[in-house]
């Protein structure tokens, strides 16, 4: 049953990204992208799980670490360089400021 | 029973939905990128209050390196090495993914091993593996896609003889290890082939990506971008994690929606951009042997014919970028508006290293989105336009994709610059571009070519006007 719950959970966070996702417009690609790509740094919380379930061996903790520094990178990039893009983005009212 | 981290979970999802929604407008996608990094944050913290987090020392640290690292990168990368850190963080999550399945594995396969065979255990181990297999496909494959934007590897397609045939065997060799590791999770032998499916996966992300030539990488980017999200979203299944399949799946479904996007606009299917190796073979293409001379024109008469004009269309594709110039074009841009034309900036959909390459750098540059216009909405109307400067673009205004039906791009929508009353190309030499078919729009009749590097013409240009 919980996995039928999940597997119904994708499938309306598919249809629903292709929704959102068909309405930018081109001019907006590649901030989306990066953004979007931070969004896919939830991944984080995989990692924290992993790196946060006590060291029962070095290796686990190496792994966790490791996800950890990756996920975190991927979320902090991510999304300042994203800020960072759209903050250029301005039109002819954002000029006069 | 609902808990509160899984209340906080439902928040975070609907922060990443309405972030997204907001990222659909140049007004509003400032707050919907905060939006959805307040998302994340809330994710974070709900997951640190999760009672399976014991130990947080090594989170810290985790966190503390990872957070310098990526933080130093955002901060730093000047806008013309955008396309490239794009690539490396993304590569960042599938790795992070893969580590995160590998983990997971880890624990149960030391702890109390997988339960029979039912319908739970196979969604699990499935999940498991595609975890690792995708989340190192985005890895090294990312990682390929950064060293070819970044130019630290030649950017030309890499193609070697038996190609297919090896990626074949590697993923039959994959397909039967996650076969093996479905039926038999909990033998001795499994965890050396689990790590050797790590590999496999390593190597076909290697595999896939070299031989995508520096034009299509918008292609590679947007599929690369969807892996990460779809890795993430198999992490999310093996460890039952809502927030993290909608996130990923919303990830993974955008980055679909844009390769596709891409695809259409350089008129060709995903299989081909993927296994073609297009423009390997540079300059040996020639479908129609070009009749007559280019005519060229110093940056001084080009300068007479923009003087008189009363609307003109910059047409920027890669070769900007390469040479800078974004901020000398919004100078001549400024200039010609001052002088009384009107002017404006028409962007194909492929121009570029990534989705939407040149606005970010023309936005950059200052200029107002209100004057960036898409290919769609330019063409109607380009034969009222006077003058259109084609800087640093070639394959996307090749009037071949449109006359030329043996073209191997025949059919690519392009910007229909040669119907504008009069173009300028501003061009190194008459070499052809990315794909290496030769431009009849360097012939016709109401073309002039403009030699030299972009930026230096364009400065000697906006020198013109300020010195007259």
């Amino acid at each position: 049953m919980t996995i039928m719950l999940l597997l119904f959970t994708f499938l309306i966070a598919v249809f629903l990204g292709v929704e959102l996702i068909t309405k930018v417009p081109s001019q907006l690609h590649t901030p989306l992208m990066s953004g979007s790509n931070a969004i896919s740094g939830i991944t984080i919380v995989g990692a924290l799980i992993a790196a946060g379930q006590g060291a029962s061996s070095w290796v686990l903790t190496i792994l966790g670490v490791l996800a950890m520094i990756c996920a975190t990178i991927n979320v902090v990039g991510g999304y300042l360089v994203t800020d960072r893009m759209l903050r250029m983005f301005k039109g002819k009212e954002g000029r006069k400021q | 029973m609902i808990t509160l981290i899984e209340i906080a979970y439902m928040a975070a999802a609907v922060l990443f939905i309405f972030g997204l929604k907001m990222l659909s407008k140049p007004t509003t996608a400032v707050r919907g990128n905060l939006l959805s990094a307040l998302g994340m944050f809330l994710a974070i913290a709900a997951t640190l209050l999760d009672k399976q987090i014991i130990s947080f020392e090594w989170i810290i640290v985790g966190v503390l390196i990872g957070a310098v690292i990526g933080g130093i990168a955002a901060l730093r990368v000047p806008m013309t090495s955008m396309p490239g850190f794009v690539a490396f963080f993304n590569g960042t999550g599938g790795l992070a993914s893969l580590l995160v399945g590998w983990s997971d594995y880890h624990v149960r396969f030391t702890g109390s091993g997988y339960g029979p065979l039912d319908t739970d255990t196979f969604v699990l181990l499935l999940a498991t593996f595609l975890a690792i297999l995708i989340g190192g496909v985005t890895f090294s494959g990312s990682m390929i896609a950064y060293a070819k934007l970044e130019e630290k590897m030649n950017s030309k397609p890499l193609l070697f003889k038996g190609q297919q045939a090896v990626n074949a065997l590697i993923l039959i060799g994959i397909v039967s290890l996650c076969i093996l590791f479905i039926l038999f999770p909990n033998a001795g032998v499994l965890y050396a082939l689990f790590l050797l499916g790590i590999v496999l996966a390593l190597i076909l992300g290697v595999l896939v990506t070299i031989p995508i030539g520096g034009a299509d990488m918008p292609v590679v980017i947007s599929l690369l971008n969807s892996y990460s999200g779809m890795a993430a979203c198999a992490a999310g299944f093996v460890l039952g994690n809502t927030v993290l399949i909608v996130a990923g799946s919303l990830v993974g479904a955008s980055g679909i929606i844009l390769t596709s996007i891409m695809c259409k606009a350089m008129n060709r299917s995903l299989i081909n951009v993927l296994f073609s190796g297009f423009g390997a073979s540079a300059g040996s293409v020639s479908a129609s042997a070009q009749k007559g001379d280019a005519k060229s024109l110093t940056p001084e008469d080009a300068y007479f014919v923009l003087e008189a004009a009363s609307s003109v269309v910059f047409v920027p594709g890669y070769g900007m970028a390469v040479a800078q110039a974004q901020h000398a074009v919004k100078e001549l841009g400024d200039l010609l508006q001052k002088n009384g034309a009107e002017v404006k900036y028409a962007i194909h959909p492929v121009a570029g290293r990534m989705p939407g390459h040149m606005n970010v750098l023309l936005a950059e540059a200052n200029v107002p989105y209100e004057q960036l216009v898409e290919m769609d909405d330019i063409n109607p109307i380009i034969d009222t336009v006077d003058v259109c400067i084609v800087i640093g673009a070639n394959d996307v205004v090749n009037p071949a994709a449109r006359e030329d039906e043996k073209s191997p791009i025949y059919g690519m929508p392009i910007i229909n610059v040669d119907m504008a009353r009069c173009c300028f190309v501003i061009k190194r030499s008459m070499a052809s571009g990315f794909a290496g078919i030769d431009n009849p729009l360097f012939f016709k009749e109401n073309t002039r070519m403009v030699f030299g590097d972009a930026k230096a013409v364009i400065t000697a240009l906006v020198n013109e006007f300020k010195s007259s």
